[in-house]
């Protein structure tokens, strides 16, 4: 393991116990993400891309293996704040301006004043929301909201951003805004970024590396290196090499399904 | 303009017609309950009555069965707007003294309420243990425990306003702490899983996520907290030979059948509720809404 390695998985089980017998959410996951990744978790309901992302972030506890997080255990990253994370919902406390949501955190980690201040001005920036720090949540639409979760995500210094779903429940095309304004962000960041979708597109689009799950149990089945380029303007999704890139992936998924 | 009319008419006449049917109905039941008396009086006096002379007289008895609502009426008009408010015939001065041992009990029983319910959120052993003797305390009529109050407290050397105020608390604590143990625990999982990323200690995540969040069922909580409250002040009264407050009102009225001043006590009492709980509500509105709440 390198000084550039961010996450490492080593043989990594979770099995959970419940009424119907025990569930084997992640079954011998090995992984290793490097400084500036941007990694998705794709796979069908049940193949633990949401459980692993949650070990990451010291939500769950495996019962097997080994995980580091910026070299040391999930608790440890976590009690250092090395993590951002951005949940499927984007959870604003309605009472909370927009400005007020992203300074939670930043309260919560004892931040001055002056500091909050400066980054709140610079993440709403980041996310195209500059102006709306006085709006309540209410005030915006649901892909605003959610991009006001990302910049709460990016105000307090964390290298490392977790996403789970973050674009699920939103409709295509605001979705596709979101990926595009996404990568930038990344570009312009440098932050390493654990994304965990469904959508094919979404995971092609976006990463330097896909990793392909399979359910019952829980497993990587492939991870694939893609060949595009850093700079990726929507209409990439036409060119042959992405389509080749998504036909692997869609194999993946169907070779994870028929032998289960 | 006109929609506000519409609004106005809207609410207005379905609450009026509720009222003149409830002042019909007991014009009626003030004839039918105090006839007897009226023909009684008639049959000693050697005379007869005729249809409207006994109507009349019902409604105008001094110690009737029912009072007519023009009699409860005029006794309240005399004992508040005709009398010095010092006065202890005056019934604000003993809606005044209702009303502090109710505020008294009611700010104790909702502190004492929100304590609970804050260690049974987060303390598992009081999670466990103190919920089974919130709801058995509350299976004790309060009635049979409320002379055992005030003379425990009287022994003590406690008397005057806390022994009263403690029964109001007794009764109001108890929606407080059901509410906001509810109220507590209503932040999502994914909520809390936030906190959790993010560090945040118990009381960090206590002040800025479970309170606030309480804040719906804490004031749907208080509103019945607070007339349990104004119960507790009057049934403190009743049993304890108490001189002033509403409660010692209708004793006394009780004692010398004195119904229509029984019934103005009533009446002074349910207004008193009716306003302690629109305070409230109003309150509950301005809150929500401008936490968005709602």
């Amino acid at each position: 393991m390198n000084s550039a390695t961010v996450i490492s998985a080593q043989n990594l089980d979770l099995t959970f116990q419940t009424n119907d017998g025990p569930v084997h959410a992640l079954k011998d996951v090995s992984l290793d993400v490097q400084q500036g990744d941007f990694v998705s978790f794709i796979g069908p309901s049940g193949c633990g891309k949401t459980t692993f992302l949650r070990v990451m972030a010291d939500l769950e506890q495996p019962t097997g293996g080994t995980i580091t997080v910026n070299g040391t255990s999930p608790k440890e990253a976590r009690k250092a704040r090395a993590y951002g994370y951005v949940f499927q919902a984007a959870g604003l406390y309605p009472w909370r301006t927009i400005g007020g949501n992203i300074r939670l955190p930043l309260e919560i980690m004892g931040y001055d004043k002056p500091d909050m201040a400066e980054r709140v001005a610079r993440v709403l920036e980041l996310v195209e929301l500059g102006g709306f720090e006085n709006k309540y949540p209410w005030q915006l639409s649901g892909g605003m909201q959610q991009r006001a979760s990302i910049a709460r995500a990016l105000a307090f210094d964390a290298d490392l951003l977790l996403m789970d779903e973050p674009f699920g429940a939103l409709d295509e095309i605001v979705r596709d805004h979101l990926n595009e304004q996404l990568l930038h962000l990344w570009d312009r960041t440098g932050k390493t970024i654990a994304f965990v979708t469904h959508s094919i597109p979404e995971a092609v689009y976006l990463s330097t590396r896909i990793v392909v799950m399979s359910p019952r149990p829980g497993r990587i089945t492939d991870v694939i290196d893609s060949p595009l380029p850093k700079e990726r303007p929507l209409d990439i999704r036409d060119t042959p090499e992405f389509l080749e890139v998504a036909h692997r992936v869609r194999e993946g998924l169907r070779a994870g399904h028929g032998d289960a | 303009m006109r929609d506000a009319k519409v609004g106005f008419w809207g609410s207005f006449l379905p609450v009026l017609t509720v009222v003149l049917a409830i002042l019909c109905f007991w014009y009626i039941g003030a004839v039918a309950l105090n006839t007897a008396w009226a023909q009684d009086k008639a049959k000693r006096a050697g005379t007869e009555l005729s249809a409207t002379q006994l109507v009349a007289d019902t409604w105008s008895q001094d110690k009737p069965k029912l009072p007519a609502p023009h009699q409860v009426a005029i006794e309240i008009w005399k004992t508040t707007a005709e009398k010095k408010i010092t006065s202890k015939r005056s019934l604000i001065y003993h809606a005044w003294i209702t009303f502090s041992s109710t505020m008294l009990g009611f700010v104790l029983g909702t502190a004492l309420g929100i304590a609970l319910a804050v260690g049974i959120v987060f303390n598992r052993t009081m999670d466990m243990s103190v919920m089974p003797w919130v709801i058995a305390s509350q299976t004790i009529p309060i009635l049979a425990i409320a002379p055992m109050i005030i003379v425990v407290l009287n022994a003590v050397g406690v008397s005057g306003l806390l022994p009263k105020a403690i029964i109001s608390m007794y009764l109001s604590f108890f929606p407080v702490v059901v509410g906001m143990v509810k109220g507590l625990r209503s932040p999502s999982i994914m909520q809390l899983d936030q906190m959790r990323t993010w560090n945040a200690s118990p009381s960090q995540t206590f002040w800025r996520l479970r309170f606030p969040s309480s804040m719906p069922y804490l004031f749907t909580s208080l509103k019945i907290a607070m007339a349990a409250s104004l119960v507790g002040a009057i049934v403190g009264e009743l049993p304890t030979g108490a001189v002033a407050g509403l409660g010692a009102r209708l004793l006394a009225g009780s004692y010398y059948g004195q119904t229509i001043q029984i019934w103005s006590a009533l009446i002074m009492a349910a207004a008193l509720a009716a306003a302690l709980v629109g305070i409230i509500g109003f309150l509950q509105r301005i809150t929500l809404r401008r936490m968005g709440l709602t």
